[in-house]
């Protein structure tokens, strides 16, 4: 069979991933306009945030601003801040005196444990579940796990965690409501202490999955080679691992990948209630010490994992699902 | 359409319990028995009784009063962002599907670069330094729930542009705007009412949580997310003051839910697509 | 008489709709299949024919259910059989070969991998044994390099391909029944005909019996010996295929049978009005009895039986009063009379020269690339140099197989994609590119009419709404002036006007199509593009659509464009065909010519792949013994 553009389909998979990972840093270095920009649209900089009360001197506020740079066009100063990105210096945090990338380092390593843990529960009890349901559609048990996972997916967040604190903490007394550890503490050390975290990011993330794997399983389950492998006189469970999961797990790749990013790009909410030393409980902190820098380093940061994370999962389907990687006759 | 709503059970309830808050909301101010912000150390975390049914929270304020008048910042902030996101949303939603090629790809870049950011760091970052005034969360709120809605919006646009109704359009020579006031809309209007009842019930999500931060209602005006913030460092031992915003809150979101699922279903509209965290 | 291989007795299937009532789909039916026996069921959209079918794997579709009656294969009841005895039946005994191969075969497997696991599931072979018979496999079916192919993914082949792959996994087992349903939808006529050869090989050789379900009554002529006629879920008549043809005697048959154009043949076929029932309650009266010409009061208050009838051939036949039909001659069909003699025009309508197309738009990555290193795109012309006119009045055919380019010429003609080089002209003048740039009285001439028209109706507006657009846009009509313009419009297409309030998806697809002709009409054009309009309508409802539209052109001199695959309704719709290939126009002429030796040699072999039926026999009553055969070149 002539192949359509001379190329053979290694060369045409390597061209399309290529073509994704492009967008994604094109994508990327958006993020950073927009970040920069932002920052520099709203009223004060850095050294008003620095000197407070003290920037009414508009003396010592020059000052300051003539010995930080910023008195220079912002195009100049994003073209430092960019370079500076490049070549792996986030640049220093004002108010914490100290480099950024010592500030973020060991509260990205935690918040990455607690994200990590959650996805290790949660992914392949999210895909199991909602392979069951999608099976079993419409008995007692579908409906009892589809309405329990319509709740977790409404309630904030803090609701969840909340009410999940109340029953183990205060009523069953297993677990500490609050992490008490220090930022650098071993992971071995962590990991006790934050049973409960994992439990609350476990159930808020699984309805998300479940409910999708859900409906796509179901779709493959009514499909013409569905009904054929049966016709085929294939067993069911040999239908459901060879015919089913592969095919309907490729459309759930892109909401694990959304999942993931909102785990590792710190579950602000619920690292803040239980005061766990992440980077999402530093970006409140930064917030409101108005740390700019740190704060668009953050910014920066949490969108290379979301952004990242897509890729990944672009690659992935890529390189699962034949009918992209190889071309039509 | 109305009557298919009508006619699952749960697009009732749902109905129900937003139209039962949508009115508690209106009238609550007129009804209320106590000041919501009056402070009484005498009365701190009492429990329910005959003068105060839902009990007293930490500075003795009237638990009752509070979570009646508690969702009206949100719900009015909420409903005003909502209805302003799906407009600006959809019509650059609509937009884009329509005009496709090269300038669909390159804002379709932008809108990514923009979803890529977490949308609660801005927030907070621009209420942080703009103050938590009313406009400032609305406009924040509106901008950037209103990025999802252009890709939910651009995705119907694209799958009806393809169609053959829309070419035999173009083919008899319909100006554009007509194609789309006349043949589009009608179509993408369904998919629009789902975003939009969605967009509300994720706002309020998103309000609320602002609130529990700290960054939403300005203390002390009652409000759900706030209260409960407030009073869960007590919650094991006065669980009333955190219980009943807790629940009204929870209520009323499940509340929208089950509507817009409803609606989605007699519409005929996949919902689990694009729900974002 | 052999013991039967499968008998189904009086079997009855249904499914519940949305507000709980039993739809019944098949109301008793008795069929026998002896063994290396093939039957075909024919019959039209709706008349449970698939449901049939799957009925013969003991299989029904999730949300069907068995109302009674029994179907044994082997002399076993397959509907008490346990899960575990069907699915050794199912794919070992009883194989299917699916509609649309393209989506039956599971697309994350290899080609190979899914043959193998039928062998593995019901033949007690090796592993290795399993991947060299799965090259024999691929090769008994004629797939060229078997081994190559065996490693591709469904997607990788065309559909063809994909539906031999699928004809090697159903023989797998040698099992010893094979189930078609509609096999070969979806392909070009010179694939289909290939696949057709190759299934009756394999009948002979492997002496299996089969069922063969389809619309398509030329492709049953071709493949089995005795055929079952299906209507409103159940057999309307049954007999031997040759016999059957030649001398129907049900109402119905002889309707469907006169509906059906043939290449010999410029007459328009009648067409059956009315659409087909739907059973709520299991019988009152005779199912064609709404249809049927001759019905009278026991035709709709008995329900008649499936009579045996000796003539030639051992007959069923489920009508009261065939008997006395036999001596009446069904109405002629139609003669298409040119409204214009072409030799009195001088100027054409539509004038092409040399235009050439090319189809989608580079990426921005691929342009940039291109820029770079100075490349010329290398996609190639869809359409290349074509040329030719339309005269008022006139109807021209455009024939090829998919990818020939002939939808491109019309979306050339129609504005809404711009030719590469070359022109067109219409009365007279230049024919702007782009609808954009046209003239509204240009626009008002030209018209389109679509292939499916549940695509091309907007699902949104009723009727009124939908006939009012063009009345709106071209003549500035007011509210109660396209009303009333409206409704003689669908008087002009047959429709009540009750219609006006209705919503497209209220319609059967017949009066869809109804519908968007109305629309295209109320423009007035000079010149109606049809692309492929009647090839998603069963054959009794498109020879009505069919007489439509040369009543319309008669009416106002509208000249046609008609794009079709089916060669049949070319012949009896155009006065002039022309045939494309790859993007080329390979031979232009009288419809007279184009079919009539000496043939164009491509011309030739697509006449060839036609299924076809015989002439109509001089009476119109009966038809003559047909010749079944693929004529080599002559």
């Amino acid at each position: 069979m002539p192949r359509p553009y001379g190329s053979g389909p290694g060369e045409h998979m390597l061209k399309l991933a290529l073509q994704r990972v492009i967008l994604a840093v094109f994508t990327l270095a958006m993020v950073a306009v927009v970040v920069f920009a932002t920052t520099e649209l709203l009223p004060g900089d850095v050294c008003t945030a620095f000197l407070g009360r003290d920037a009414r001197d508009v003396e010592r506020l020059e000052r300051c601003r003539e010995e930080r740079g910023l008195n220079r066009p912002a195009v100049e100063r994003f073209g430092e801040w960019a370079g500076g990105l490049l070549s792996g210096d986030l640049g220093t945090s004002v108010i914490r005196d100290r480099p950024i990338a010592d500030v973020i380092g060991s509260r990205l390593r935690n918040t990455f444990v607690l994200g990590i843990a959650a996805a290790v529960v949660g992914i392949p009890l999210a895909v199991g579940l909602g392979v069951l349901i999608a099976i079993k559609r419409d008995t007692a048990l579908d409906v009892t796990i589809s309405s329990t996972a319509l709740f977790a997916m409404t309630l904030p967040d803090f609701v969840t965690a909340t009410v999940l604190v109340f029953i183990f903490s205060f009523v069953l007394g297993w677990f500490p409501a609050v992490t008490l550890i220090n930022v650098n503490a071993p992971i071995a050390e962590l990991l006790p202490n934050i049973i409960l975290p994992i439990m609350v990011l476990t159930f808020v993330m699984v309805a998300h999955i479940m409910r999708l794997v859900r409906t796509s399983t179901i779709e493959v389950l009514a499909s013409d080679y569905v009904q054929m492998a049966r016709l085929k006189g294939v067993p069911f469970r040999q239908i459901v691992w060879r015919h089913v999961l592969p095919n309907a797990m490729l459309p759930a790749i892109n909401i694990v990948a959304l999942t993931l990013g909102w785990l590792l790009g710190g579950t602000t909410i619920i690292e803040s209630i239980f005061n766990y030393p992440g980077i999402g409980t530093l970006l409140l902190n930064a917030i409101s010490d108005r740390d700019l820098p740190l704060v668009q380093s953050l910014a920066l940061l949490m969108a290379l994992i979301y952004i990242g994370l897509n890729l990944i999962a672009d690659l992935l389907t890529l390189a699962l699902n034949p009918r992209l990687r190889t071309l039509r006759a | 359409m109305l009557r298919a709503l009508l006619r699952s059970r749960s697009g009732v309830v749902g109905i129900s319990i937003v139209m039962l808050h949508l009115v508690i909301a209106l009238i609550a101010p007129l009804i209320v028995p106590y000041d919501p912000s009056a402070q009484s150390v005498r009365l701190a975390l009492n429990a329910p009784s005959s003068q105060h049914p839902f009990g007293t929270d930490h500075l003795g304020r009237d638990v009752f009063t509070r979570t009646l008048l508690g969702g009206q910042t949100a719900l009015a902030i909420t409903l005003i962002s909502a209805s302003l996101a799906i407009v600006w949303g959809g019509m650059v939603g609509v937009a884009l599907g329509f005009i496709g090629g090269r300038i669909d790809e390159l804002f379709m870049r932008l809108v990514d670069a923009l979803l890529a950011i977490p949308w609660l760091l801005f927030l907070l970052l621009i209420v942080s330094v703009l103050g938590r005034e009313n406009w400032v969360l609305i406009v924040v709120l509106t901008f950037f729930y209103g990025l999802p809605a252009i890709r939910i919006v651009r995705a119907a646009t694209l799958d009806f542009v393809a169609r053959d109704f829309i070419t035999a359009a173009r083919a008899r020579g319909e100006g554009t705007l007509t194609i789309v006031r006349r043949e589009l809309l009608p179509n993408v209007l369904d998919v629009l009412l789902v975003e939009g009842a969605m967009q509300w019930s994720w706002m309020l999500l998103g309000f609320s949580s602002l609130s529990f931060l700290g960054f939403g209602v300005t203390p002390p005006t009652p409000d759900w997310g706030l209260m409960i913030s407030d009073n869960t460092r007590t919650f094991s031992l006065y669980p009333w003051a955190t219980f009943y915003p807790l629940f009204a809150l929870s209520s009323l979101i499940i509340g929208i839910n089950l509507a817009a699922d409803a609606l989605a279903k007699a519409l005929g509209i996949d919902r689990t697509q694009g729900a974002p965290l | 008489m052999n013991t039967p291989l499968v008998e189904i007795e009086h079997l009855r299937v249904g499914y519940r709709n949305a507000s709980g009532e039993m739809i019944h789909v098949l109301r008793d039916v008795s069929l026998d299949v002896s063994m290396g026996e093939s039957i075909g069921i024919v019959g039209e959209s709706g008349c449970g024919k698939s449901t049939l079918a799957l009925a013969f794997m003991g299989y029904l579709r999730r949300g069907s259910e068995r109302i009674a009656g029994t179907v044994r294969f082997d002399g076993r009841d397959l509907f008490a059989l346990d899960d575990k005895a069907l699915t050794r039946l199912r794919g070992g005994q009883i194989a299917v070969i699916p509609q649309n191969a393209g989506q039956a075969l599971t697309p994350t497997l290899r080609i190979g991998a899914q043959i193998a696991e039928a062998l593995a599931l019901h033949t007690t072979l090796s592993p290795k044994a399993v991947s060299s018979r799965v090259v024999e496999l691929l090769m008994q079916v004629r797939l060229p390099t078997p081994e190559v192919l065996a490693r591709r993914y469904p997607h990788e082949l065309s559909g063809g391909q994909q539906q031999r792959v699928a004809i090697a996994m159903a023989i797998a087992s040698q099992p010893s029944l094979l189930v078609l349903d509609e096999p070969t939808t979806g392909l070009d006529v010179t694939t289909q005909a290939a696949i057709l050869d190759l299934l009756a090989g394999l009948q002979r050789e492997m002496g299996v019996a089969m069922i063969c379900v389809s619309h398509d009554i030329g492709m049953i002529a071709r493949l089995s010996q005795r055929v079952a006629v299906l209507y409103g879920g159940e057999i309307a008549e049954m007999g031997e295929t040759q016999a059957l043809l030649r001398k129907p005697l049900h109402p119905y048959t002889r309707g469907l049978l006169a509906a059906i154009p043939t290449i010999h043949d410029t007459a328009i076929p009648r067409g059956i009005s009315g659409h087909p029932p739907i059973f709520t309650d299991y019988s009152v009266g005779c199912a064609f009895a709404p249809r049927c010409a001759h019905a009278d009061e026991t035709c709709r208050d008995v329900s008649p039986a499936l009579d045996l009838h000796r003539s030639d051939d051992v007959r069923q036949v489920r009508c009261h009063h065939f008997a006395s039909l036999l001596e009446k001659t069904p109405p002629p069909p139609l003669n298409r009379v040119p409204s214009v003699p072409p030799g009195e025009q001088h100027s054409p309508l539509l004038e092409l020269v040399d235009v050439s197309m090319r189809y989608g738009h580079d990426g921005i990555v691929e342009v940039i690339r291109r820029r770079m290193s100075n490349e010329a795109s290398d996609r190639p012309m869809t359409v290349q140099a074509v040329g030719f006119s339309v005269h008022r009045g006139e109807t021209v055919a455009l024939v090829g197989e998919s990818g020939s380019g002939k939808s491109t010429i019309v979306r050339a003609i129609s504005g809404l994609m711009r030719p590469l080089a070359g022109g067109i002209a219409f009365a007279g003048k230049p024919l702007a590119g782009s609808i954009d740039q046209r003239p509204q009285e240009v626009r008002r001439a030209i018209q389109i009419i679509f292939q499916n028209p549940d695509a091309s109706l907007n699902p949104r507006h009723t009727v009124a709404d939908i006939l009012a657009q063009p009345l709106r846009l071209y003549f500035r009509l007011n509210e109660r002036e396209c009303r009333q313009r409206a409704a003689a419009l669908l008087e002009r297409v047959r429709l009540n006007t009750a219609y006006l309030t209705r919503y497209p998806a209220q319609l059967s697809g017949g009066e869809k199509q109804r519908v968007a002709i109305a629309r295209a009409f109320a423009a007035e054009p000079d010149l109606v593009l049809c692309d492929e309009i009647t090839s998603a309508l069963d054959v009794s409802v498109q020879a009505a659509i069919l007489e439509l539209l040369v009543d319309l052109q008669r009416e106002r001199g509208t000249a046609y464009i008609v794009i079709a695959h089916d060669l049949a309704v070319v012949r009896a719709l155009a006065d002039r065909v022309a045939v494309l290939k790859g993007g080329r126009i390979c031979e232009i002429d009288s419809v007279d010519e184009v079919y009539a030796p000496p043939y164009h040699p491509y011309t030739e072999q697509l006449l060839a792949s036609v299924l076809q039926l015989p002439a109509h026999a001089a009476n119109g009553a009966g038809y003559a013994l047909p010749t079944y055969t693929i004529s080599p070149s002559r």
